[in-house]
C-alpha cells in the first residue's frame, strides 16, 4: 500500500483539471509523449505501433493472395513498390513470395497480436481496472515499449534488404533458417529476425513482470481477486504465460545464432547443400521445432486470451447482464493456461517425433477443447435473456465469439493425430488458426479499440462507420478463412506459390480468386477504421466520463484521466464487476465502487451482511470472496 | 498518363466518401438528434443483419459443402489405413458441424431475440452450476471417445513394420525427390554416408558395403499393390515432407534423422484410373514442409502396379545405380569388386 500513498500524494501535485491528458505542471513533449512512464501513454503507443504492423502485415498477406488468387495476372504496376522482387514477367518472385509469408506470419503473431494487444489493453487496463495510479515500474514499462520499438525497427529494416527478409516460415526451422546456401532470405534477413525477436522477447519478458507484480500488489482496497473484471484474470494469465514461455523460445534462438554463426550443430546434422558436405554432425532439427513450440503453443493462448478478456467484460457491459459463470470463466482460463504448456507437440506429430509422444500430445490437446468449449457456452448463455445493446465493439466481441468456435472447432481434427496425417500443413491448418488465433484475437483488439476509445482518447468514435467496418470485415473474414477449409480437405499444402504443378491441385482456382478478392476488401476496409480512429481522435464527440454505463473502475476516472488516474482517493472496492441489471437496483448497473450499505433494495440477503463489515473496517472486506 | 488518373480517380472518391460523412454528421445536429441511451432503429438493424448473417451463412454453408462435394474431397483413400483416417475424419466432420450449427444458430437467434428494448430488463443470472456441469461433461465424453478411436488408429498407423515389408526410400532434396530400391539381388538396402555424396553419388552410397551395389534409383515411386510398404525417408539439406495425398500419407524428412511410414497400397493406378473415370489419372507426392524456392515444384510421379508380378518386373528390370555409373567401381574395396561386378549386373 506503500506504494499507492506516494504516488497519490504525487497526484495531487500533479493533477490538473483541465481536460488535456498526460498534462503534468513538469515536463515537456519528450517526456509526456515519447520516454513517458504513464501506463497509458505507453498503452497508446503500443497501440499505434500495432496498427502500423497490422497495415504492414495485411498488405504483406494481400500481395501474396494477389500470386495464389490470379496467378497470371501481371503485377507489373507494383514495380514501384516491389522493383527486383518482381521477375521480369512481372510476377512475384518465388523466394519473396516465401519472406512474405514469413513475414506476415511473424509480423501478426508477435508484432500485432502481442505487442498490439496485451501491450496496449494490459498496460491501458491493468492499473486502471483494479485501482492503481500506475504500474509497479513505470521505468520497467517504459523500457519494455522501447525495446519493443527498437525490435519493430530491426524487423522493419530487414524488409528492404537486398537478400529478402527471413524466407523460411514464421516458424524459423532450421536448416532452411540456418543455412542462406539454401535460401537467400537466410542470409542477413534472418540475422536481423533473429536479433529483432530476441529484442522482442526482452520486451515481452518487461512487461510481463510489470502486468503480474502489478496484479498481485497493486489493487485497490477492497479489489480481492475474485472480484477483478476477467479482463485482468486473462491478463494476469497471459503475463504469466508469457514469462514461462518466452525464454525457451530466447533460449531456441541464442542456439540458432550459434548454430549460424559459430559453427555449432544444435540443429544441423549430415547436410549435403550446394554441392558441398557440412561438417555439422548430431544436431537435430526436431529439437529445434520442440523449442520453438514450447512457446508458439502457449504463445496462441497469450494471443487469445486477452482477446477472451476484452470480449467478456464488452458482451457482459452490452448485455447488460452479469457474464455467465464468472468462476468458470476464470477456471477455463486457468486451466487453459496451464494446459498450454503441455499441448506443443501436437504441431509436430508428422515430424519424426516419437508416435508415443504423438499419443500423449493428442489426449491432451484434445482436453483443452473442454474448458474452451465452456468458454463459448458461457458467452452464449451471457447474451440469453440479455437486453442487447449493438455497439461496435459489441458486435466485434460476437464476432469473436463466432470465430472462436468455428476455428475452434476444426482444432478437433487436427489435434487427433492421426486425422491430422492427411490435413497436416494444408490449407485446412491455414484455415484453423487464422479463424481461432488470428481473427478472433484481431477482433478483440478491435473491440477493446472501440470500447475503451472514450477513456483513451476522452471522446467516441463514430458509431456507423463502426458499422461499416464491422460488416465488411466480418462478412469479409469468413469469406477469407472459410473457402480454406475446403481447399485444405482437398490436401492443397501451404506455402505454395501455385498448385498448377500438381493435377491434384489444379481445381479452386474460383474458390482462391474469392479468397483473394475478400482479402484485398477486408484489408481496404480497414481503412475505414484507420479514419475513424484518427479523426475521431481530434474531432470525435466528447465522450462522458461513463458513456457504456459500465461497472468497473476505469469508468470512475475523469473524461481524460491525468497522471495517477483519479484526482482524489482511488475508490475503494465493494462488490464484484457484473452487478448488471440486479433485481431490485434502480439502475441497470451498480458500478465497483459503490458498498452495499447503499442499495438496501437490491442485495442479496448474503451482501447484506457485507454491510456490517464495509461499516466497521473497509479494509476487512478485502479478504472476503464474493458471493455469488 | 493511367496511373495518375487512377490515383486522382481514389483521391476523389475518398473525397466525397469524406463529405457524405460530414454532411451525416452535421445533419445529425442540425436536426438536434436527441442522444438516446440507445438508438432503437440503429439496434434492431443491427440485431436483423446478425439474423440475416446466420442464415445466408448457413444456407451457404450447407449449400456448397452438399453440392461441392466430388470437388473438394479426394477420391476413396487409395491405402488401408487412409480408410479408417478418412472414416475418423467424417465422423469428427458430423460431430463438429452438428454442434457447430446448434450453437451458431442459437447464439445469433440470442442475439436477434434479446436485443435491447427500452422496457425490457435482462435477467440477472450469473450461474447455475447444473448447466455447467452439463457442458463441461458431454464435451468430455464426446472427446474421450474421439481420442481413442483417434489412438487406435494412431497406433495401427505407426507400429513397426512387419519383417516381409516392402522397404524402399525416398529421398529429399531442393528440389527434387529420389526413390531407391535394394537391388533384387540381395533385397536390402546399402548404408550411406552423407560425406560420400557428389554430383554423381546422389544416395551417398557407401560402396564398402556389399549391399550398395544392386541398389537402384529411380525418378518414379513405384509401388506394390496389397503388400505393406515401408518408407525410409531422408533430406539431404533441408526439411521436407512426404506427402501421398491419396494414401492418405505424410511423414517429414529430415537431414540426419530417418523418419519411416508404413502403408498399404489397395488400388492400383490402372484402378483409380477407373474409379474416378479419369484416364490420365495419376498419383502423385509433394512436399508439405517449407523448403525454399521450389517448395511447391517438387512433384514426384508415383505409380502402383496391378500385380506384385508386375513390380517385380519392373524392378528386375531397373539398371543397378553401379551399372549406371561404372567409374564408381573404383571405390569398391578390392575384395568385393568381383561380386560387385556380378552383382551390379557389369558381368553377364
Amino acid at each position: 500500500m506503500a506504494t499507492i500513498d506516494v504516488h497519490s500524494h504525487v497526484a495531487t501535485h500533479s493533477h490538473d483539471d483541465h481536460g488535456h491528458e498526460h498534462e503534468h505542471h513538469e515536463g515537456n513533449f519528450w517526456t509526456n509523449y515519447i520516454f513517458c512512464q504513464d501506463h497509458k501513454v505507453i498503452a497508446k503507443q503500443f497501440l499505434i505501433t500495432g496498427i502500423f504492423w497490422a497495415v504492414i502485415g495485411g498488405t504483406l498477406s494481400v500481395l501474396f493472395r494477389l500470386q495464389l488468387g490470379f496467378p497470371e495476372a501481371s503485377l507489373e504496376w507494383l514495380r514501384p513498390i516491389l522493383g527486383g522482387w518482381l521477375t521480369p514477367e512481372g510476377k512475384i518472385d518465388q523466394e519473396f513470395y516465401l519472406a512474405l509469408v514469413t513475414m506476415h506470419g511473424t509480423i501478426m503473431v508477435f508484432f500485432v497480436l502481442t505487442a498490439g494487444l496485451s501491450g496496449t489493453f494490459s498496460n491501458f487496463l491493468i492499473p486502471l481496472q483494479i485501482g492503481a495510479r500506475d504500474m509497479a515500474s513505470g521505468f520497467m514499462n517504459m523500457l519494455s515499449y522501447w525495446f519493443f520499438f527498437l525490435s519493430s525497427v530491426i524487423m522493419f529494416t530487414s524488409l528492404f534488404i537486398s537478400t529478402g527478409p527471413a524466407g523460411g516460415g514464421w516458424t524459423v526451422y532450421p536448416p532452411l533458417s540456418a543455412l542462406p546456401q539454401a535460401i537467400p532470405g537466410s542470409g542477413l534477413g534472418m540475422t536481423l529476425w533473429l536479433v529483432s525477436m530476441a529484442l522482442f522477447i526482452v520486451s515481452t519478458l518487461l512487461g510481463g513482470i510489470n502486468y503480474i507484480t502489478t496484479v498481485i500488489n497493486m489493487r485497490t482496497q477492497g479489489m480481492s481477486f475474485t472480484k477483478m473484471p476477467l479482463t485482468i484474470w486473462a491478463f494476469f494469465f497471459t503475463a504469466i504465460i508469457g514469462l514461462l514461455s518466452f525464454p525457451v523460445l530466447f533460449g531456441a534462438a541464442l542456439l540458432l545464432i550459434f548454430d549460424r554463426s559459430f559453427g555449432t550443430s544444435f540443429y544441423l546434422s549430415d547436410i549435403y547443400v550446394a554441392g558441398e558436405a557440412l561438417p555439422n554432425q548430431g544436431g537435430s532439427p526436431v529439437l529445434f521445432q520442440h523449442l520453438f513450440w514450447f512457446l508458439g503453443h502457449p504463445e496462441v493462448y497469450i494471443v487469445l486470451l486477452p482477446a477472451l478478456g476484452i470480449t467478456s467484460e464488452i458482451i457482459a457491459t452490452n448485455s447488460r447482464k452479469p457474464i455467465f459463470g464468472y468462476k468458470a470463466m476464470v477456471g477455463s482460463m486457468l486451466f487453459i493456461a496451464i494446459l498450454s504448456f503441455v499441448v506443443w507437440a501436437h504441431h509436430m506429430f508428422v515430424t519424426g517425433m516419437n508416435p508415443f509422444l504423438g499419443s500423449i500430445f493428442t489426449l491432451l490437446t484434445l482436453i483443452i477443447a473442454v474448458p474452451s468449449a465452456v468458454k463459448i457456452f458461457n458467452y452464449v448463455t451471457t447474451l440469453w435473456q440479455g437486453n442487447i445493446r449493438f455497439t461496435p465493439a459489441m458486435l466485434f466481441s460476437i464476432g469473436l465469439v463466432s470465430f472462436f468456435l468455428t476455428g475452434g472447432i476444426t482444432g478437433i481434427f487436427l489435434g487427433n493425430s492421426a486425422v491430422d496425417i492427411q490435413l497436416h500443413d494444408t490449407y485446412f491448418v491455414v484455415a484453423h488458426f487464422h479463424l481461432v488465433m488470428g481473427s478472433a484475437s484481431f477482433f478483440g483488439m478491435i473491440a477493446g479499440v472501440y470500447h475503451w476509445f472514450p477513456k483513451m482518447f476522452g471522446r467516441m468514435m463514430d458509431d456507423r462507420l463502426g458499422y461499416i467496418h464491422f460488416w465488411l470485415t466480418f462478412v469479409g473474414v469468413y469469406l477469407v478463412f472459410f473457402p480454406m477449409h475446403y481447399i485444405g480437405i482437398t490436401g492443397f499444402p501451404r506455402r505454395y506459390y501455385s498448385w498448377t504443378n500438381f493435377e491434384t491441385f489444379s481445381g479452386f482456382a474460383d474458390l482462391n480468386m474469392l479468397v483473394s478478392v475478400a482479402a484485398i476488401l477486408t484489408l481496404s476496409a480497414q481503412a475505414i477504421f484507420m479514419f475513424n480512429f484518427f479523426y475521431s481522435m481530434f474531432r470525435g464527440k466528447a465522450a462522458p466520463a461513463n458513456p457504456w454505463n459500465s461497472t468497473t473502475l476505469e469508468w470512475t476516472t475523469p473524461r481524460n484521466p491525468g497522471h495517477g488516474n483519479w484526482p482524489g482517493p482511488i475508490p475503494t472496492v465493494y462488490r464484484w464487476p457484473y452487478d448488471y441489471s440486479k433485481p431490485g437496483a434502480k439502475e441497470d448497473f451498480i458500478p465497483q465502487h459503490i458498498p452495499y450499505s447503499e442499495t438496501p433494495e437490491s442485495n442479496l440477503p448474503e451482501e447484506n451482511e457485507q454491510i456490517k463489515l464495509e461499516l466497521g473496517s473497509s479494509g476487512a472486506i478485502a479478504g472476503n470472496s464474493h458471493q455469488h | 498518363m493511367m496511373p495518375l488518373a487512377i490515383g486522382l480517380g481514389v483521391v476523389l472518391v475518398l473525397v466525397i466518401l469524406y463529405m457524405i460523412f460530414r454532411i451525416g454528421r452535421l445533419v445529425d445536429v442540425a436536426k438536434g438528434k436527441k442522444e438516446e441511451e440507445v438508438n432503437e432503429t440503429t439496434n434492431n438493424n443491427q440485431a436483423y443483419l446478425l439474423l440475416l448473417f446466420m442464415v445466408t451463412s448457413m444456407v451457404a454453408f450447407f449449400w456448397y459443402s452438399i453440392s461441392h462435394y466430388e470437388e473438394y474431397t479426394l477420391p476413396v483413400a487409395a491405402s488401408t489405413h487412409g480408410r479408417a483416417t478418412d472414416g475418423l475424419f467424417w465422423t469428427t466432420m458430423w460431430i463438429t458441424v452438428a454442434s457447430f450449427s446448434v450453437i451458431f444458430i442459437v447464439m445469433f437467434w440470442f442475439t436477434f431475440k434479446y436485443r435491447y428494448q427500452k422496457d425490457r430488463k435482462a435477467v440477472f443470472f450469473a450461474d447455475n452450476h447444473k448447466l455447467e456441469i452439463i457442458w463441461t461433461v458431454v464435451p468430455a465424453i464426446v472427446l474421450a471417445l474421439l481420442i481413442f478411436s483417434g489412438l487406435r488408429v494412431w497406433n495401427d498407423i505407426t507400429s513397426p513394420a512387419g519383417a516381409n515389408a516392402e522397404v524402399i526410400e525416398v529421398v529429399a532434396q531442393q528440389f527434387a525427390w529420389t526413390a531407391r530400391y535394394p537391388g533384387v539381388k540381395d533385397k536390402e538396402l546399402g548404408q550411406v554416408n552423407y560425406k560420400m555424396i557428389d554430383a554423381s553419388n546422389e544416395f551417398g552410397l557407401n560402396l564398402a558395403d556389399g549391399n550398395t551395389h544392386d541398389d537402384f534409383k529411380s525418378l518414379e515411386l513405384h509401388l506394390p499393390p496389397d503388400k505393406e510398404i515401408l518408407l525410409k525417408i531422408r533430406a539431404k539439406d533441408v526439411l521436407h515432407s512426404v506427402f501421398l495425398p491419396h494414401f492418405r500419407v505424410k511423414m517429414d524428412a529430415v537431414p540426419g534423422l530417418q523418419t519411416h511410414f508404413k502403408f498399404v497400397a489397395e488400388k492400383s493406378t490402372a484402378e483409380m484410373r477407373s474409379i474416378t473415370g479419369n484416364p490420365n489419372f495419376n498419383y502423385e507426392m509433394a512436399c508439405t514442409e517449407i523448403c525454399g524456392k521450389g517448395h511447391f515444384s517438387m512433384r514426384f510421379p508415383v505409380f502402383v502396379h496391378e500385380s506384385i508380378e508386375d513390380y517385380e518386373k519392373w524392378k528386375s528390370s531397373q539398371e543397378s545405380w553401379l551399372k549406371q555409373n561404372p567409374e564408381y567401381m573404383k571405390y569398391v574395396p578390392a575384395n568385393l569388386k568381383e561380386a560387385a561386378m556380378i552383382k551390379s549386373g557389369l558381368y553377364y
